[in-house]
């Protein structure tokens, strides 16, 4: 490995000269905003297959973080308007589920042609309200929001083989609550297969990233899809809390943190709505002597700046065997030296804007408890944008595992280094959380990947690689990374009455 | 058979009593608390005293449970398999005491009670039969979009705590084993509260699993009253589901909700009642949701390639 000159920066400094070392700088490549289509002034909900206003007065914005400027306003959904959607989603219920398979398949169909055919379109919208870098949204989640529409489309007539017992059956009205990190993608994970199954829905986006949800709504339109199958009511918390706790609804499915899934569990207890819930991770990427270290290094920023670490499944602790750690770290500083921040729409851009102001403040505020509790950061020198909330990526080491950045999950572009000696150690350490979402191993021995992953109390191992996402594999948590599965044949199941045991 | 008791003269033999205990991480100990509580048949006969378990006693079971855990899950599923069909053998050997303490626990007559000792017999035999083919029918490989091997495996989840059945037909001895044994099957460890009233057959069960190659803390049987045990399974940090199979009177009916709401707390997961326990029928086949319950999905990929 060829030794390069540290560059320290000081902490939270964020005006910090271009860096000088590269030669040959990327001309920006940006996308076109306009390419987002029109943005409305001011949005209302999209219920029973139309886009309705409000019950109430109160309307939210929502900014572009990559520029604080405000792309339009939407309505903070009121217990009357969820009522109304849920009124609308049982209505269409009966229909909708005595639908052959066949025929509810081809409207699935229909939505993921629409999306592909859309996927500029929303790929520029999703960067623009998200503030992820384009180079994601266009060529991961985008073309993964598309996938899972017609890898359920192809579920819908074949539930009798799912291996569910015969004939499943919907469980009726699903709310659906979803996080801002990836608006679309979170939206298919929870509308293919809901859909597939024969029930309705009624989904509520994030506060700070409503648009794409509601140009779905469109798109819901041109498919054809019946009124009041897919609604859609736009609000913060009060809004998802009033959704999750109607008494009309057979079905809750949350995806966000772990304290609002606990209350969802508890607000559920006793009754009969089933639950299924995809909560926060601390992920262990452990890293052994052995491993082929550019890969690996390729993998840790993969797996930690990927969509600004604004990833449940981040791997936000780096373990590194002891032998190598100096040398995986240079190569890791060197490499986070080349990561380009700054404008989502520039093609080029590797690490783009932090999704709020409130979550840039927590990150902000846990890279500090790093510094006090005796960590040692180091982040690259990287301008950044005078306008917008952005985060350089930054790295810990010296971490033990009682600092708040070895056990809270930041979701924010920041690495904590712990190191190991033994396999067990790794094991011990990478365990050694209240999380249990996902993991990853490094190395090229594959009797100790195998060893490895048995042991590791994570729902995704991903060994030799990180961050891999597909339609017909499974995702979800161990332990209070919370319970059931999205994606694969599994992702069906929380949607199906498929026992006695659940009626 | 000793020469007394032919003997036309002889006084009536009083009869050999049993002395009910717990039975934990392997043993069979007393409640801590020292007490007991009357057992009664469906009549109200007394028929034994069996221990009262307090919170304590339940603590130390989780203790136990958790400490077989590695050892449980890490065995192979032919040989928990084989494992759970020895259990069903000793259960066989004992048919006629389990007969009698069903008999006098539900209420029934002599010849049903027989048929519910040998449903429960047959029911540790289909579990032990699911073991070591639950991975291939709930798991499997993904045809990912790329080129990566990429597998699902159910683990087991961890310790389940169980409160058993509390009514339903066949719900002292069947029903107990309709919610253990997939736990187990599977890799789990449990604590169980037996059926507050009718604790019995539960506490002969820990005879048998004694003498079953059944390691010590897999199983863990508790009697007592389910409404001072249950909330610390529930609430416990070091239980990782909770199977409120028997969360019904005379903790009331909001007691199952009660429980889940403490269960929230770590994110347990949780089978809930049945929406009216006491039609529940544990003759019917079970189909696989319990076995299902207590597993977790783990997928794990690695790129292919040369």
């Amino acid at each position: 490995m060829a030794k390069t000159k540290k560059t320290e920066t000081p902490a939270g400094d964020a005006r910090q000269p271009v860096r000088t070392g590269s030669l040959f700088a990327y001309a920006p490549a940006p996308e076109s905003p306009a390419a987002a289509g029109e943005i409305a002034t001011s949005y209302g909900h999209f219920i029973g297959g139309e886009f309705v206003g409000s019950s109430g007065s109160e309307a939210l914005k929502t900014v572009n973080p990559a520029t604080e400027q405000v792309l339009a306003e939407f309505a903070q959904g009121t217990e009357e308007d969820v009522d109304r959607a849920v009124r609308a989603a049982r209505k269409a219920f009966a229909d909708w589920s005595a639908l052959p398979g066949s025929e509810r398949a081809k409207y699935l169909f229909r939505i993921a042609r629409i999306v592909q055919e859309r996927s500029r379109e929303l790929a520029v919208l999703e960067s623009i309200d998200n503030g992820k870098p384009i180079r994601e949204t266009r060529d991961v989640d985008l073309p993964l929001v598309a996938a899972h529409f017609f890898y359920y489309a192809g579920w819908a007539d074949k539930l009798d083989f799912a291996g569910y017992g015969p004939n499943p059956r919907p469980l009726g009205v699903a709310a659906q609550v979803i996080p801002w990190n990836f608006p679309l993608l979170m939206l298919a994970w929870k509308v293919a297969p809901a859909l597939a199954t024969g029930n309705t829905v009624v989904l509520k986006p994030a506060e700070t990233t409503p648009l794409t949800a509601l140009r779905f709504a469109e798109i819901c339109r041109q498919a054809g899809l019946p009124a009041g199958v897919v609604n859609i009511v736009t609000g913060d918390g009060r809004t998802g809390a009033a959704l999750t706790a109607h008494p009309d609804v057979d079905k809750v499915a949350f995806t966000g943190s772990t304290p609002v899934g606990r209350a969802i569990a508890r607000q559920l207890a006793g009754t009969r709505t089933r639950l299924s819930l995809e909560l926060g991770g601390k992920a262990a990427n452990i890293v052994f002597d052995d491993a082929p270290l550019d890969q690996a290094v390729e993998g840790i920023v993969n797996g930690i700046f990927f969509n600004q670490g604004h990833v449940c499944c981040a791997g936000s602790r780096l373990l590194v065997q002891e032998s190598v750690q100096d040398e995986l770290l240079e190569a890791l500083k060197r490499r986070m030296g080349t990561l380009r921040v700054g404008d989502p729409l520039d093609k080029n851009t590797d690490v783009g804007a932090i999704n709020s102001a409130a979550q840039l403040a927590r990150i902000t505020e846990l890279a500090a408890a790093g510094e006090q509790e005796g960590a040692e950061r180091w982040a690259p020198e990287c301008e950044l944008p005078g306008a917008g909330y952005w985060f350089r990526p930054t790295l810990f080491t010296g971490v033990s595992q009682a600092h708040r950045i070895a056990r809270e999950e930041i979701f924010g572009p920041v690495l904590s280094v712990l190191t190991f000696r033994t396999p067990a150690e790794a094991v011990e350490k990478a365990n050694n959380t209240p999380y249990g979402l996902s993991a990853g191993i490094w190395t090229e021995k594959g009797s100790r990947i195998l060893w490895m992953a048995n042991r590791l109390r994570a729902g995704v191992v991903w060994a030799n690689t990180f961050n891999k996402f597909d339609p017909t594999s499974p995702f979800g948590g161990y332990k209070e990374s919370g319970y059931g599965r999205e994606g694969g044949r599994h992702g069906l199941e929380p949607y199906l009455n498929v026992e006695a045991l659940d009626v | 058979m000793s020469e007394q008791t032919v003997r036309p003269d002889a006084p009536a033999r009083i009869g050999v009593s049993k002395t009910y205990k717990l039975y934990v991480g392997g043993k069979f100990p007393r409640s801590e608390s020292g007490r007991v509580y009357e057992v009664t048949d469906s009549k109200g006969q007394w028929l034994a005293n069996a221990p009262l378990g307090t919170r304590k006693d339940a603590r130390d079971a989780v203790l136990a449970a958790r400490a077989a855990v590695k050892g449980w899950a890490g065995t192979t599923a032919y040989n928990r398999g084989q494992v759970l069909y020895r259990v069903a053998e000793m259960l066989e050997g004992r048919r006629e005491q389990f007969a009698a303490e069903v008999a006098a626990a539900e209420g029934v007559g002599a010849k049903r009670a027989a048929a519910l000792v040998d449903a429960a017999v047959d029911r540790w035999v289909w579990y032990a039969g699911w073991t070591d083919k639950v991975a291939q029918v709930v798991g499997g490989a993904n045809p990912v979009a790329g080129p990566f091997f990429n597998l699902s495996t159910p683990e087991p989840t961890g310790v389940v705590g169980v409160l058993a059945p509390q009514a339903g037909t066949g719900f002292s001895l069947l029903g107990l084993v309709s919610v253990i044994a997939p736990a187990i099957a599977t890799g789990n460890t449990v604590v169980v509260a037996a059926a507050e009233r009718a604790p019995l057959p539960a506490l002969s069960l820990g005879e048998v699993l004694a003498t079953s190659d059944v390691p010590g803390g897999v199983v863990n049987l508790l009697s007592g009253r389910t409404a001072d045990v249950a909330p610390t399974l529930a609430s416990h940090q070091d239980v990782n589901a909770l199977d409120l199979a028997g969360a019904i009177a005379p903790d009331g009916p909001g007691a199952a909700a009660a429980l889940e709401a403490a269960a929230a707390d770590t994110l347990k997961r949780v089978v809930r009642p049945a929406a009216d326990p006491s039609a529940e029928d544990w003759t019917a086949a079970p189909g696989t949701g319990r076995l299902r319950s207590f597993l977790e999905t783990k997928t794990v990929w690695h790129p292919m390639g040369i």
